[in-house]
């Protein structure tokens, strides 16, 4: 599926719920499924600045894909990484870097885009496009 | 213009109307606001005292010949006189306007950069803001003196006894807040400055947290520095004040050079201004410094004791409430506290409750309080901090519990 399509099923999936707390129970169950990172990468290193709870992000490329696995120490904010991770990673560097985000504000978490936000989506995003970035000037 | 009218005694439901921000809504559920003790929200008394600057006296201070200039250097320096005589100081030049508690630590720390030698001995508690760290770890550093740390136990005391092991004549100066603002604990700051004084050394308060809950008498205390926030107050942000007893501020020199704090300027020399001015570089906050001396008044017209003694019931009932939640622990359990209550709810995340409380309407503190070292002793990450001023109430509380209950089930 292409980084859109991945995108459009979530909105689906999101447009079900009635309100807030259906959103948050459903993200903090997402959060409880997200396959964790390698404890071996769970360093200072891995570590998305910036962030209240702790954040760590690895990325890989398997051929010519890039993979993201990931973990944090606060259940809503693995939610949110594990929606991210849905729809970036196994994508080609190219795409990732072409992606936008708007559809976090179609599924009503418009809140945690805010750049001034202590768990900031957008550190999280920007984090996970420079990887894309470095991987895609491997490739050149 | 009109100013709202003053409160004359305690009445809660009175009280709140005075709050604005109170009537608003967040995530469509009325605010509850238990985030005050990183800020205070500010009451019609002290916002008509801002606007009624800004409509009708604006202008800068102490040089104008014009009538509104005069106005409001009245305003400013009257506003000095309702700091002066609220924390009993003998003269009103001993209080300089600040921008804020940091600055005032700022100020003095800098102050003393050219009275500390190499191998003289500053203490801090183990309770601190970063904001009372930082600043000496910085004149340690440039200095070469020798910083100390007061530990705290397990109910968020200070540990005297090894206060007192670490004082002697190479002592020099000692800082420690009034009250704690990641745990509420009240120091007995009293007897710190007393046996500080023993052997010499100079104390700075920092009261930040003290000030919304205490009516502080520098005098009685026999403190040589304290320091506040108006923002914490009830007033507004972007100004201070720094309480220096007179012999301290003809010590030190001046922070920061410019107008308004020199007494004649030649490119060979410039003679500096005289108390407070001396510490009052450049334009003022002259309004926020008006509104600070309105938030003052507004407190005093309810009362310290009033207040005090409704918090202290408000502290007691949400404690009982919280305590009674299964796996919940709270970081801080002195005797003696203000309305801060800070815990945790088994392995939770602080973070976690924290966002869905404010999709509740509950807006808490979650995090490391600028902390760190108290959150390291307790090797956690942090913690939520609900903490209660007089305009808040028991039904509030409530909420709170069935919210902070809602939101356990749902990350469970």
């Amino acid at each position: 599926m292409t980084i859109e399509e991945v995108q459009n099923e979530i909105i689906d999936e999101f447009s079900m719920f009635e309100d807030w707390e259906e959103r948050y129970q459903y993200m903090i169950d997402l959060g409880k499924t997200l396959p964790l990172i390698d404890e071996k990468y769970k360093t200072d290193d891995h570590i998305i600045k910036g962030c209240q709870s702790k954040v760590w992000v690895h990325a890989e490329m398997d051929k010519d894909k890039v993979k993201f696995t990931a973990d944090s120490d606060a259940i809503i904010t693995k939610g949110i990484i594990a929606i991210l991770i849905r729809v970036f990673s196994n994508q080609s560097p190219q795409d990732i870097i072409e992606a936008n985000a708007d559809f976090i504000d179609k599924i009503g978490l418009k809140e945690h885009l805010s750049p001034t936000r202590a768990n900031g989506l957008v550190s999280m995003i920007k984090q996970l496009k420079m990887y894309a970035i470095a991987y895609q000037t491997q490739l050149n | 213009m009109k100013i709202k009218e003053q409160h004359i005694g305690f009445n809660v439901e009175a009280i709140r109307k005075d709050f604005p921000i109170l009537k608003r809504k967040i995530n469509g559920k009325p605010l509850i606001y238990f985030d005050n003790a990183a800020t205070s929200q500010t009451p019609q008394q002290v916002i008509d005292v801002i606007v009624d600057y800004y409509s009708n006296y604006n202008a800068n201070i102490h040089r104008g010949v014009h009538s509104l200039s005069q106005e409001a250097t009245d305003a400013y320096e009257l506003a000095r006189h309702k700091i002066q005589k609220h924390f009993n100081a003998a003269y009103s030049h001993e209080i300089i306007f600040t921008a804020g508690t940091t600055h005032g630590i700022n100020l003095v720390a800098n102050g003393f950069a050219s009275l500390i030698k190499e191998n003289d001995e500053v203490i801090v508690s183990a309770l601190e803001h970063h904001s009372n760290i930082v600043p000496w770890q910085m004149l340690c550093e440039r200095t070469g003196a020798k910083l100390h740390v007061i530990p705290m136990n397990q109910e968020g005391d200070l540990e005297l006894s090894k206060y007192e092991a670490l004082l002697n004549s190479k002592t020099k100066l000692v800082f420690v807040n009034h009250v704690s603002n990641a745990l509420g604990t009240i120091n007995p700051i009293k007897s710190i400055i007393e046996k500080a004084h023993d052997v010499g050394a100079a104390v700075l308060v920092d009261g930040a947290q003290s000030c919304p809950h205490i009516k502080p008498d520098v005098k009685d205390l026999d403190v040589d520095f304290y320091v506040c926030s108006a923002h914490k107050i009830c007033g507004p942000t972007g100004v201070g004040m720094l309480y220096g007893k007179e012999k301290w501020l003809k010590t030190l020199p001046p922070y920061q050079g410019g107008g308004e704090m020199i007494s004649e300027v030649t490119f060979e020399k410039t003679t500096y201004a005289d108390l407070p001015h001396k510490f009052e570089a450049g334009t003022p906050n002259v309004c926020g410094g008006i509104a600070f001396g309105a938030a003052l008044d507004y407190m005093n017209a309810i009362g310290f004791d009033a207040i005090a003694s409704y918090e202290n019931e408000l502290l007691n009932y949400a404690t009982d409430k919280l305590l009674e939640i299964e796996g919940l622990k709270i970081y801080g359990t002195s005797k003696q506290k203000t309305s801060v209550i800070s815990f945790n709810v088994g392995n939770i995340h602080p973070y976690d409750i924290g966002t869905l409380l404010d999709k509740m309407g509950i807006a808490v503190r979650t995090g490391h309080h600028c902390a760190q070292p108290i959150m390291d002793y307790y090797q956690i990450p942090g913690t939520i901090r609900a903490s209660f001023m007089f305009y808040n109430t028991k039904d509030e509380i409530d909420v709170f519990i069935s919210s902070l209950k809602k939101a356990i089930v749902m990350l469970s």
